[in-house]
């Protein structure tokens, strides 16, 4: 099997290439972070589809759907006939970016990283592909500010009152998915003051009842959508998993919009601030 | 055999209506051709984007050089899919009936009883421990590692769920009915632990191999299932006699001439490397291989010189308009053709069962 870095790094290169002469006048912009960047750049106009993740600001919710971020179907992308496609890393398959590559569509992967760096660097990196270098500036700076602001007002909650923080992905069947290290969840938590209560590993993971009460978690974070995380707060606390950890004892349980929480776009400044008065009171 | 004498008595199969049902089959063999042939048209014609394939083709005939879009989505697109589904639907169409055949049950489907399973984890296990093979044997394997590993996972299932239902020449359905959902659920169990251990990159090739879809359909990945598949469907019409000999039961195959050992060999193997490398390519497409060959037998009789020919094209027929469906239902998005073949199969499949249910309880 051929490896798929190879296929990003020869549709990379492309890009490189055939970067256009002209700002482009029809994006396709591929995850929910994206879309929110080029809107708060004042480019929404220049939209002309997006993905599954992409629902947020409201107006992007009445673009078309190229699907999900991770099954692109390449005449679907084709169809929407964008002059640039804007996505956040992990877009896919790579099928699809390669036929993109052949069509000669240019093609942006913006990289990702669960830091406040890392949301900068985005803004940046979309600014330069939709060629808003001014729009860019100013964002960053605004963002920037925001992300200091925050950072100030959470080093102020002593460390010994650092709470453990679990975030939940799914309760499907019984069983707990929550978050390790290394994933949006953990970098929010982090620059909400919080602690993850699950540091042992990488990603996401099913966990054991028994490891979930050892780690103690003093919150219960989680996504408020419907599905499986529709389960009431009392019928999660109520989870053997969950049942003796202090989170339960407080009745402590915090869900906030997904994309909101996860994004690490334009909002996560307010996200993480929101996320820390919900930990702390008021900072 | 109970089952398939009295699929026969039910279909009213006297001696004197063969040779019609032969000619019958022969004239649907035609039709089927045709609608394949339409088929293949309207899947070149439709699509998400506005691409004419009319436009394109008067371009060719006079000369104009095609547009970049044109040669993209018609022959990057759209004509790699359509022969990997041409491919994969005959592939799947077929096993399910050579399957049947060997097994003699109408119920017995790669994808049902955990042969679509076991290559599936054979796929998977490639996934994600492919990166743990020498370097040069990767380089050397490329693009072929993941369907070879899915034929040997799906022979291997074959040929356990052969043994255990298979007792003095009888085949037990119920048997090859738990067989296989034991063989499925510790496929899934395996296939479990591998996905706990992969990393977020093999993560996405499983999840989007796992769904079901042709949109990840490129030439490569038609040049390699193609040879295997037509070779497969060429060896099984190759075992239509022996299949139909081994109707009556092996004791009565072997009198009339028929190395059934052997015969019986080569028609798990077809199984396993037509379902082996369609799994590879598309990930799991369930219901055509049940679903087709029993509408069939139904209307030309259980003859397997013509069923498994018109099982490929049917198969094929059916998998092409599946998958129109999936690519212009909510396009520019695409649905996953796994739902699509179930939630067209699903329904038949409860029919069949209400309508004959002696073929489970016996």
């Amino acid at each position: 099997m051929r490896h798929p870095s190879f296929t990003l790094l020869a549709a990379g290169a492309f890009v490189v290439a055939t970067l256009p002469v002209q700002a482009a006048e029809r994006v396709l912009s591929i995850g929910g972070s994206v879309t929110e960047i080029i809107y708060a750049l004042g480019a929404g106009d220049k939209l002309v589809a997006r993905d599954t993740t992409s629902s947020y600001p409201e107006p992007a919710l009445d673009l078309p759907d190229v699907g999900y971020i991770r099954a692109l179907a390449p005449e679907g992308v084709l169809s929407v006939n964008p002059d640039l496609i804007i996505a956040e890393a992990g877009a896919g398959p790579v099928e699809t970016l390669d036929v993109l590559t052949q069509a000669e569509i240019p093609f942006v992967e913006v990289p990702d990283a669960y830091t406040g760096d890392g949301i900068l660097a985005k803004i940046d990196a979309v600014g330069t592909a939709i060629e808003r270098p001014d729009a860019a500036r100013a964002l960053r700076d605004k963002v920037a500010a925001e992300l200091t602001e925050v950072a100030a007002k959470v080093a102020s909650v002593r460390q010994d009152d650092r709470k453990r923080v679990l975030f939940i992905l799914s309760t499907r069947g019984g069983r707990v998915m929550a978050s390790g290290t290394g994933t949006a969840a953990d970098g929010i938590i982090r620059m909400a003051g919080g602690t993850n209560a699950l540091s042992e590993f990488e990603g996401y993971k099913l966990m054991t009842d028994e490891a979930i009460s050892q780690a103690a978690p003093d919150v219960i974070l989680m996504m408020d959508r419907g599905g499986d995380h529709g389960a009431s707060n009392t019928e999660l606390l109520s989870m053997p998993a969950l049942v003796t950890t202090p989170a339960a004892k407080t009745g402590a349980v915090v869900r906030m919009n997904g994309l909101y929480l996860l994004g690490f776009g334009p909002r996560t400044a307010q996200a993480a601030l929101t996320l820390a008065q919900s930990l702390y009171g008021a900072l | 055999m109970v089952a398939l004498t009295e699929t026969d008595r039910s279909m009213g199969a006297s001696r004197a209506e063969i040779p019609d049902r032969r000619r019958q089959a022969r004239k649907l063999s035609l039709v089927l051709v045709c609608l394949l042939a339409l088929a293949i048209v309207i899947n070149l014609a439709l699509g998400a984007s506005g691409t004419s394939l009319w436009g394109a083709l008067a371009k060719l005939a006079s000369g104009t050089p095609l547009d970049m879009m044109e040669r993209v989505v018609l022959w990057d697109i759209r004509l790699p899919r359509v022969v990997l589904c041409t491919l994969v639907g005959a592939a799947l169409a077929v096993s399910g009936a050579v399957m049947q055949g060997l097994f003699r049950n109408p119920l017995a489907d790669p994808g049902l009883v955990g042969v679509g399973a076991g290559a599936g984890l054979g796929a998977i296990l490639s996934i994600v421990l492919g990166g743990f093979l020498p370097v040069a044997l990767q380089e050397f394997f490329g693009a072929y590692v993941t369907p070879a590993a899915a034929f040997l996972g799906g022979w291997g299932s074959t040929l356990i769920l052969y043994r255990v239902s298979t007792r003095g020449g009888r085949t037990s359905v119920a048997t090859m009915l738990l067989a296989g959902i034991a063989l499925g659920a510790l496929a899934g169990a395996v296939s479990g632990v591998l996905i706990y251990m992969a990393d977020d990159q093999q993560l996405r090739d499983l999840t989007f191999w796992q769904m079901g879809s042709l949109a990840g359909a490129t030439w490569e990945k038609s040049l390699i299932a193609g040879p295997v598949i037509v070779l497969s469907i060429a060896g099984a019409t190759w075992l239509a006699h022996g299949l139909n000999c081994l109707a009556l039961g092996e004791a009565a195959a072997a009198h009339m001439g028929i190395p059934v050992q052997r015969m019986k060999n080569a028609a798990i193997f077809s199984v396993a490397a037509a379902t082996g490398v369609a799994v590879a390519a598309t990930g799991g497409i369930g219901f055509v291989g049940i679903v087709v060959p029993h509408v069939l037998r139904l209307a030309t009789g259980p003859d397997h010189g013509t069923l498994l020919p018109n099982a490929a094209l049917l198969g094929a027929t059916l998998l092409l308009g599946a998958d129109l469906i999936s690519r212009t239902l909510i396009a520019p998005a695409e649905l996953p053709i796994g739902i699509v073949t179930a939630v067209l199969g699903a329904p038949v499949f409860l029919w069949i069962l209400l309508k004959r249910r002696g073929l489970v309880d016996q």
